[in-house]
């Protein structure tokens, strides 16, 4: 991957003046240049439509920029493959207010399935499955369906899902967006704990509470464009 | 790929039929459907064919010859109409033959008053089967012009039916007709049954390849275990449809042997089956394989 490198080996997402714009013509970025080191836990906060959900699938190539650089995790995402895309996002956990699980499979499967799809041995993959699954309190619930678990349940399912992998970075659209207060408490409080064990964390969150509690690096962006970038930031929105 | 990887695609593909519950079963049994449909429909054409086949054979030229014409004379006759590219065989019916032959379908008291009296007013005769039965007119009139080389007008009649024979060639050739379009038809609404199915299942589908998409599964990570489940639903509504097919033809033909003439006979299950069920298993593999692979395709590129 060193050809793909364009970044100090601290950085591992990189936008350098980047532009989306979709083709109904919305504007969704207008020139955003961010930096994300390794260990970092940011927020992407601001209004609904300014951006945020753009932001986080660009970093996951679910979207392309229509002008710029991007690169995570060395990949230099302007110029990867179609056929190289699964190797990027196996180093990238992602995280969605909808959960987002396989309904048939179970909790455990679910999980394994990440694994499966990187050809980990089984035995490794069992051990990993049931060590995940222990450290997001579900170990005793591996063989339910998305179906027969609460919201936060499947939101664990989730977590563990993204990490089974040791991803460098975790991207986090909204985990919290349809879970009650306490339940998003325990949510951040896994995602505290996997970002002190070295991984980086990008979250878009509406939640004011959990920002100005939990103080991290936070990013604003409104109508396209990134308005403030704030070590142990505020949410500083009312809504 | 490794072979564990492989093993795993297998594990799912079979465990997604029952993870799939009713949409499996709603995909095999128009499989079930459309293959019966399929079937039944080659089935009958297939006996029609035989049926008109059988009755096209039933044709046969009918050639009287003169009361004066010779032994030589006769066999002459006979080798110049066997020589005849289209004709299959010929066979002499003697005047005494001819005449056992009006005992049998008319009854001793017709023949009674010949025999007494020693005169048989039958003539000898050549029965006459061609290769192809619509060349029978044709070669009737063959036959008729061999009087023209021969001085002794050797032949006193030529005869097939004209009229009967013509109208029954029609009728069988409608009956090929109409069984190739009802083929033609059943297949039709066979593949809209099943594109319907497959169209249904996509729209399932696509949240879940959406997902592992996500995850960084590969497309073909991806799409083997739905070829596999597609290949083993194809396959399983299609042994279903077979077992269904073959069994009732059995209970049909045994109905069948007590009233069929010698005429028309059912086609025997034993010629049939082997090909058959190769044909029909190879369908379902086919349609599942089909069908999986078309079902997931668009959703790939996400």
């Amino acid at each position: 991957m060193a050809a793909n490198q364009i970044s100090g080996s601290d950085t591992v997402i990189d936008m350098q003046d980047v532009w989306k714009t979709y083709p109904n013509g919305t504007h969704a970025l207008k020139g955003v240049s961010v930096q994300i080191d390794r260990s970092e836990f940011v927020y992407v906060v601001g209004p609904s439509g300014a951006g945020k959900s753009t932001f986080m699938k660009l970093i996951y190539r679910e979207e392309m920029p229509t002008k710029g650089q991007i690169s995570v995790n060395g990949f230099n995402l302007g110029k990867l493959k179609q056929r190289n895309i699964p190797l990027l996002r196996r180093n990238i956990g992602v995280i969605f207010q909808d959960y987002r699980l396989l309904p048939k499979l179970t909790a455990y499967e679910n999980v394994a399935f990440a694994m499966e799809v990187i050809e980990a041995p089984r035995k490794i993959m069992k051990k990993r499955v049931m060590e995940v699954l222990d450290l997001v309190g579900l170990k005793n619930k591996a063989n339910r369906e998305p179906a027969h678990l609460s919201g936060g349940e499947q939101q664990r399912v989730a977590i563990a899902r993204a990490i089974v992998n040791n991803p460098s970075v975790i991207v986090a659209d909204e985990p919290t967006g349809n879970l009650d207060p306490e339940t998003s408490w325990g949510i951040m409080q896994l995602l505290d704990e996997i970002n002190f064990r070295g991984t980086t964390i990008v979250m878009a969150t509406h939640n004011k509470e959990i920002v100005n509690t939990m103080r991290k690096r936070v990013l604003a962006i409104e109508n396209g464009q990134v308005v403030r970038d704030q070590l142990r930031g505020e949410y500083g929105y009312e809504f | 790929m490794n072979f564990n990887t492989l093993l795993r695609h297998f594990r799912e593909g079979t465990k997604d039929v029952f993870r799939n519950g009713w949409m499996s079963v709603a995909s095999m049994l128009s499989i079930v459907v459309s293959l019966s449909l399929l079937g039944v429909a080659l089935l009958l054409v297939l006996n029609l064919d035989r049926a008109a086949d059988a009755v096209d054979k039933q044709v046969e030229i009918s050639v009287y010859l003169n009361l004066e014409t010779q032994q030589a004379e006769r066999d002459l006759i006979e080798q110049e109409i066997l020589d005849m590219p289209e004709v299959q065989d010929v066979t002499f019916i003697s005047k005494a033959e001819g005449l056992d032959t009006m005992r049998e379908t008319l009854g001793e008291a017709m023949v009674k008053g010949y025999e007494e009296t020693g005169t048989n007013p039958l003539p000898d005769m050549f029965k006459v089967q061609v290769i192809e039965a619509t060349t029978v007119p044709f070669v009737a009139d063959k036959i008729s012009a061999l009087n023209d080389t021969h001085t002794s007008q050797p032949i006193y009649q030529v005869d097939y039916g004209k009229g009967t024979a013509e109208r029954l060639f029609q009728w069988t050739q409608t009956i090929r007709v109409v069984g190739l379009l009802l083929v033609l038809a059943l297949g039709v609404m066979a593949m809209f049954l099943i594109a319907n199915t497959i169209k249904v299942t996509i729209i399932a589908r696509r949240r879940e390849i959406a997902i592992m998409k996500l995850v960084g599964a590969t497309n073909r990570f991806i799409r083997w275990p739905f070829f596999i489940e597609g290949v083993l639903v194809g396959v399983t509504g299609a042994a279903l449809t077979l077992g269904i097919l073959l069994y009732s033809y059995f209970r049909i033909e045994l109905v069948a042997s007590d009233w069929s003439s010698a005429l028309f006979t059912l086609m025997p299950l034993e010629d049939i089956w082997l090909w058959f069920s190769i044909l029909i298993l190879g369908l379902g593999f086919l349609i599942g394989a089909w069908g999986s692979t078309i079902s997931i395709r668009k959703f790939l590129r996400v």
